[in-house]
């Protein structure tokens, strides 16, 4: 097996040999495209999250994918399943909002409260020290779509580092030497 | 070329692309579908206190009391179920304006149901899940205060619709605190 794939990267000339190396930064570039287009279209600054923990069961699962809009034109509601970070946590957050007051004023005040469906507790103890209430520049965006287990593989790889190496390397070294 | 790397890859692959066929074909046999349904709402015991909510910023704050009856039927007059909903997340939402915000959203209680369970809900004097705070003392002598039951569908892969019943009700809370415990 092996030998053949060298085999077949002595066959190839300058030429081909370049040839895969552009096509393989065309996959690289347009993943980043379609990640980037998608942060226009939805106005979230991460469109995909993974979840990351049971706090939304028997809703979301750990390694589930929700995909996330955040239009600033739409406002936020009570049931609405929020993602969020807080300062001092890296991992984003997604819980529902449960409470919400709306002062109405020329900056549009909004302040919220989240809890997840399987705590039973409100976030406030997930909050910063001494914040009391979310607002809108806290959310990274809304969840919009749901698509199960398949957020699994990156989970995995965020686990075992070696096994996102070696993934990385069997699709770098396939797409290099592939010929069609 | 029939290495037995060659043919698992193109055993997943193929699993691959069948899977994610079908349950994009699921997640459009139900796209289109009307989850309202209609709900019947009414509430049975109203008070209204003024105490330190400890919870937030101490500060006195009004807080509702209320019991409620609750009538609906997701299992036989309206099917809400189907092969992608998962599960149902009922919540009471307590809707009003008061003079320090032009808009408040307070859920008082919330129920999971999952495919399978009892869908059937009829409760008589429920009392209510979370505490009804106010962010202020805007809740005595509120006459507008509106009940709804929403309902936030999971499915097994697909969009995340939230759907409020046909019903809703609107009570006012009394224009005294109650001192008494309760």
């Amino acid at each position: 097996m092996l030998q053949s794939i060298f085999d077949d990267v002595r066959r190839m000339n300058k030429r081909q040999f370049l040839y895969q190396v552009l096509s393989f930064g065309m996959i690289v570039s347009s993943a980043l495209m379609i990640w980037k287009g998608l942060m226009v279209v939805t106005g979230s600054e991460s469109p995909i999250v993974v979840v990351l923990s049971g706090s939304m069961e028997p809703a979301f699962h750990r390694g589930d994918l929700l995909f996330l809009t955040n239009y600033q034109d739409e406002p936020v509601r009570v049931g609405e399943i929020v993602v969020f970070k807080v300062e001092g946590r890296d991992i984003p957050i997604v819980h529902r909002v449960l409470k919400l007051h709306e002062k109405g004023d020329q900056n549009n005040t909004v302040k919220f409260l989240t809890k997840g469906d399987n705590n039973s507790v409100d976030d406030r103890g997930l909050y910063a020290p001494g914040q009391l209430w979310l607002t809108h520049k806290d959310v990274v965006g809304r969840a919009r779509g749901f698509l199960p287990y398949v957020g699994m593989v990156t989970i995995y790889m965020n686990e075992y580092p070696k096994f996102k190496y070696a993934v990385l390397a069997c699709l770098g070294l396939y797409v290099l030497v592939h010929r069609e | 070329m029939h290495t037995v790397l060659t043919r698992g890859n193109a055993i997943l692959a193929y699993t691959l692309s069948v899977s994610a066929c079908l349950t994009f074909c699921c997640f459009l046999s139900t796209v289109f579908i009307d989850y309202r349904a209609n709900a019947t709402l009414n509430t049975v015991k109203v008070i209204v206190k003024n105490v330190p909510d400890y919870s937030a910023s101490r500060e006195k704050n009004d807080l509702g009391y209320l019991t409620f009856d609750l009538k609906t039927d997701f299992l036989h007059l309206t099917p809400l179920f189907n092969w992608n909903v998962k599960q149902l997340f009922l919540y009471l939402t307590a809707e009003y304006q008061t003079q320090n915000n032009e808009f408040n959203q307070v859920v008082v209680w919330d129920k999971i149901v999952l495919r399978g369970d009892n869908a059937a809900l009829d409760f008589k004097n429920m009392n209510t899940k979370y505490y009804f705070w106010d962010d202020g003392k805007g809740l005595r002598g509120n006459k507008n205060i509106t009940l709804t039951l929403s309902w936030n569908i999971i499915p097994n892969a697909g969009l995340l619709p939230s759907v409020s019943a046909l019903g809703s009700h609107t009570f006012a809370f009394p224009s005294e605190y109650t001192t008494l415990r309760v």
